[in-house]
């Protein structure tokens, strides 16, 4: 892990500024990557992360104006011409993205995808260029998956090494990650992480890892730059970044990402929300498989575990969208399933992750917020309610009337929270509610979703796989997996001192900062 | 996925008896009586109702239904109520020129539309995708009989490339006849490639917003590679589901413009059918057009599932 050593750069951005329809976008963005160096670029979305790569990768959008030079050993790629360009994508400098489940083309194989890097690029022969790709995807660890598969057959995270694969198909000088793992598990992060690392050494690749996650570049990166409104704010070596945190935009990223652990239990009262032995099943598979649990009154109740495990089907079932095959559930006392009464329903709201999908995007946000009555009938005083509710969640009353593609993402949030308040139910169930938040905008959300319980005694069925915020926001937590609950119990308790070998893997997993860096920066920490 | 196709094809199979239902009953309430029509205003009762027996225009509906339905099974379709002659041996006359017209036409305007969609979509928002989304607005707007007379004034009066109408007959040679069909060909393909082409426009812009795009571009294909290997196929799936539906347009339209062109064809044949209540003639013909459109479907479904391999687990 060398680093500073003023070694030729392989590749150096020098004063990059991006407009796009007169709006600067990147102002002045330097920085350099030395042959086999790591360099984390972080910053919240929006700040300029994304685009600072488009940029490197001559794929900015045709309106965009770019000034500023990126060198890529030596070489100008802002002046070169699109056919150049075409050359050097895929064979000097390979990208991954994000979003692993649309990142591949879902007409072609798998062996086609890879392959065609290679054939772009190289004179070889159908069946060489195959072999090429089978070497590669032997690589990145999909030894026995086939060449003619197609990307639905694959996991998200087998996808995620199929991108990779391609990426490096042609052994790059610099692979670009963009959020290569937001998108997936815990465990499936590190697995990831553990094989950029592996390329980064074997292949002697050099690395610019995007990310919005700080434990993500302290584990991996040489270098870290400080990414806030197209600007970079502070850029120095990983340990040196952690240990001074100079500027304040960093200091406020290091303590959102940390959200302190609950206190201690709130009081809890009478059980609202019951589940006995409830299962459910999907031909052979045992999706949910003999879960039982209480939900008291003012109580958080959190549920981990990863994709597949069963969360999805379990929320549903607690919805009374789907019936269970076994078991009961109970609301209020009221058994709860898909041919509950409607006006009961009112007693259990959802707020899902992503709320602009569930949003019609022509209705005003009081229709929106509005909308659950239909399960109560609309009352007199709906208006009223309405902005009672958009109130308690920080928005203002004349919010009410715009439409939901005038809000940011925390801010829509916030609509569906006060969406799922307007019934005044007694339990919230939280699927993934803040998995999409950068996390300064997820803090404040939190801290409405507190005050809330702590005003109206809410219940809150909190369903993530991210531990950091579980930890934050509830009393007990249940571990879920393979449709089980394989360990319950208060939520400090788990986290200090885990039973079960899964929930440990599963805490050992999340990506940390180093404690030592941290002396005298932050009040709490893992340990 | 072959349970899907066998369900698939019961359904389409259902359809078919139901269309043929449907038929045979509205043919029955149509004005008019066949019998009394051929012999003309001064035939006695008694030789009208003579003649309904021996055209099995008598006894119970579903006798007759199904009468119809077993002959057609084994290929005997009925005798013309005016030629005289069986209805197949009139349907295989005919259906030589409309099936190469339909093809021709389909062909047509695929061809049109594929290159037109592509361009338009690689230059959205510029001076080409305005003039292709005019020029094709235009195309959908004007009725395809008009269009159809616009081409014989130009290219058989003026410029007399080409005949005004009639078809000589495959006996003349192949060029003669593609030639006959080249006007009713492009007459009836334009409307329809200008739709197929304004549907691959937006589904070629859906597609090329996808992140596997971008995934291309990053591998370094250039713009026009990306847009061929990745995105048509994949826009191709809406594309599909509309040249399907257009088949059936196809055909109805065909009835139009041999008229215009005098073509001996299908739909030249129904029209005079209707015309002098040659009942078993429309009805016959008619449920033989039904059963190219079913067919055409089932074969866009097995398409579907070449065309996208997420759809061939189910």
């Amino acid at each position: 892990m060398s680093a500073l050593a003023p070694c030729p750069s392989l590749l150096a951005i020098d004063g990059l500024s991006v407009a796009i329809q007169g709006t600067d976008l990147l102002r002045e963005v330097s920085f350099d990557i030395a042959p086999g160096e790591v360099m984390g670029l972080v910053g919240e979305s929006g700040s300029g992360k994304s685009l600072t790569a488009l940029a490197i990768m001559g794929l900015l959008p045709d309106s965009s104006d770019m000034r500023g030079a990126v060198r890529l050993e030596g070489a100008d790629l802002t002046v070169l011409p699109e056919r150049a360009l075409c050359e050097m994508r895929g064979r000097d400098i390979g990208m991954i993205f994000q979003e692993p489940m649309t990142a591949l083309n879902p007409v072609h194989t798998i062996g086609a995808q890879v392959a065609e890097t290679v054939r772009l690029h190289r004179r070889a022969s159908r069946a060489e260029a195959r072999a090429i790709a089978r070497d590669r995807l032997d690589r990145v660890g999909l030894s026995h998956i086939g060449l003619d598969r197609y990307p639905h057959e694959l996991s998200g995270g087998q996808r995620q090494r199929v991108c990779i694969a391609l990426a490096i198909a042609l052994r790059p000088k610099l692979l670009i990650a963009d959020e290569p793992t937001t998108a997936l598990d815990v465990t499936t992060q590190t697995q990831i992480l553990d094989l950029l690392r592996d390329l980064v050494r074997d292949e002697g690749m050099a690395l610019l890892l995007i990310t919005h996650d700080l434990g993500v570049v302290a584990g991996m990166a040489d270098r870290v730059a400080v990414m806030k409104s197209g600007q970079i704010v502070e850029s120095d070596t990983t340990e040196a970044l952690f240990r001074t945190m100079r500027h304040p935009y960093t200091r406020a990223l290091l303590a959102a990402s940390r959200p302190a652990a609950r206190v201690a239990p709130s009081t809890v009262g009478a059980p609202v929300l019951e589940a006995h032995d409830v299962a459910r099943h999907y031909g052979a598979t045992r999706a949910v498989d003999g879960v039982s649990f209480t939900l008291h009154a003012g109580e958080s109740l959190g549920l981990v575990g990863e994709s597949g495990c069963g969360k999805s089907t379990l929320t549903r079932v607690l919805l009374g969208l789907e019936p269970a095959d076994a078991g009961r559930v109970s609301l209020l006392g009221t058994p709860v399933g898909p041919e509950m009464p409607t006006a009961a329903r009112a007693a259990q709201q959802v707020v899902f992750q992503d709320p602009y999908g569930s949003f019609n995007p022509r209705w005003r946000v009081a229709d929106l917020v509005a909308e659950p009555f239909h399960l109560t009938g609309r009352p007199a005083d709906a208006e009223a309610k309405v902005i009672a509710a958009l109130e308690a969640v920080g928005l203002a009353a004349g919010d009410a009337r715009k439409y939901p593609h005038a809000f940011s993402g925390g801010q829509r949030q916030r609509i569906a929270i006060a969406r799922a308040l307007i019934t005044r139910p007694k339990v919230l169930i939280l699927d993934e509610a803040v998995s999409a938040l950068d996390v300064r905008v997820r803090a404040q959300v939190l801290d409405v979703l507190s005050d809330l319980q702590k005003r109206l005694g809410l219940s809150y069925v909190f369903i993530s796989h991210d531990l950091s915020v579980v930890r934050a926001i509830t009393d007990r937590v249940m571990v879920m997996q393979s449709g089980r609950i394989v360990e319950e119990g208060v939520t400090n308790e788990v986290f200090f001192n885990p039973q079960a070998a899964y929930t440990a893997a599963l805490i050992n997993a999340a990506p940390v900062i180093p404690e030592a860096w941290l002396d005298g920066h932050v009040g709490w920490s893992w340990a | 996925m072959i349970r899907a196709l066998g369900r698939r094809a019961l359904s389409l199979l259902l359809a078919l008896i139901a269309a043929s239902v449907v038929i045979f009953v509205m043919l029955q309430a149509v004005p008019g009586d066949p019998a009394a029509f051929m012999l003309g205003m001064n035939a006695s009762e008694d030789a009208v109702a003579a003649l309904r027996a021996e055209l099995g225009l008598e006894g119970p509906l579903v006798v007759r239904y199904l009468a119809w339905i077993s002959g057609m099974l084994g290929g005997d379709f009925g005798t013309s109520y005016t030629y005289r002659v069986p209805v197949a041996e009139l349907v295989s006359e005919r259906i030589v020129v409309s099936a190469p017209l339909a093809v021709m036409a389909l062909v047509l305007s695929t061809v049109i539309a594929i290159p037109v969609g592509l361009i338009a979509a690689a230059r959205r928002g510029g001076v080409a995708d305005w003039g292709i989304m005019g020029g094709t607005q235009l195309g959908i707007a004007v009725p395809n009989f008009w269009f159809a007379m616009i081409l014989v004034l130009v290219f058989a009066v003026k410029l007399r490339w080409v005949s005004a109408g009639g078809f000589p007959g495959w006996d003349a040679g192949l060029w003669p006849g593609v030639r006959a069909l080249l006007l009713p060909a492009i007459a009836l393909a334009l409307p329809q490639a200008s739709i197929l082409a304004r549907v691959l426009r937006s589904a070629l812009l859906d597609t090329l917003d996808q992140d596997y795009i971008r995934t291309a571009r990053a591998k370094g294909l250039s713009r026009r590679a990306t847009v061929v290997r990745h995105a048509l196929r994949n826009a191709m799936i809406p594309v599909l589901t509309i040249l399907g539906l257009q088949f059936s347009f196809l055909l109805a339209g065909a009835i139009i413009i041999e008229n215009v062109f005098f073509l001996p064809g299908l739909g030249r044949l129904i029209f005079q059918g209707i015309t002098q209540r040659d009942l078993i003639v429309v009805q016959s013909v008619t449920m033989l057009l039904v059963f190219a459109v079913i067919l055409v479907t089932f074969l866009v479904d097995l398409a579907y599932t070449f065309a996208d391999p997420r759809l061939r687990r189910r």
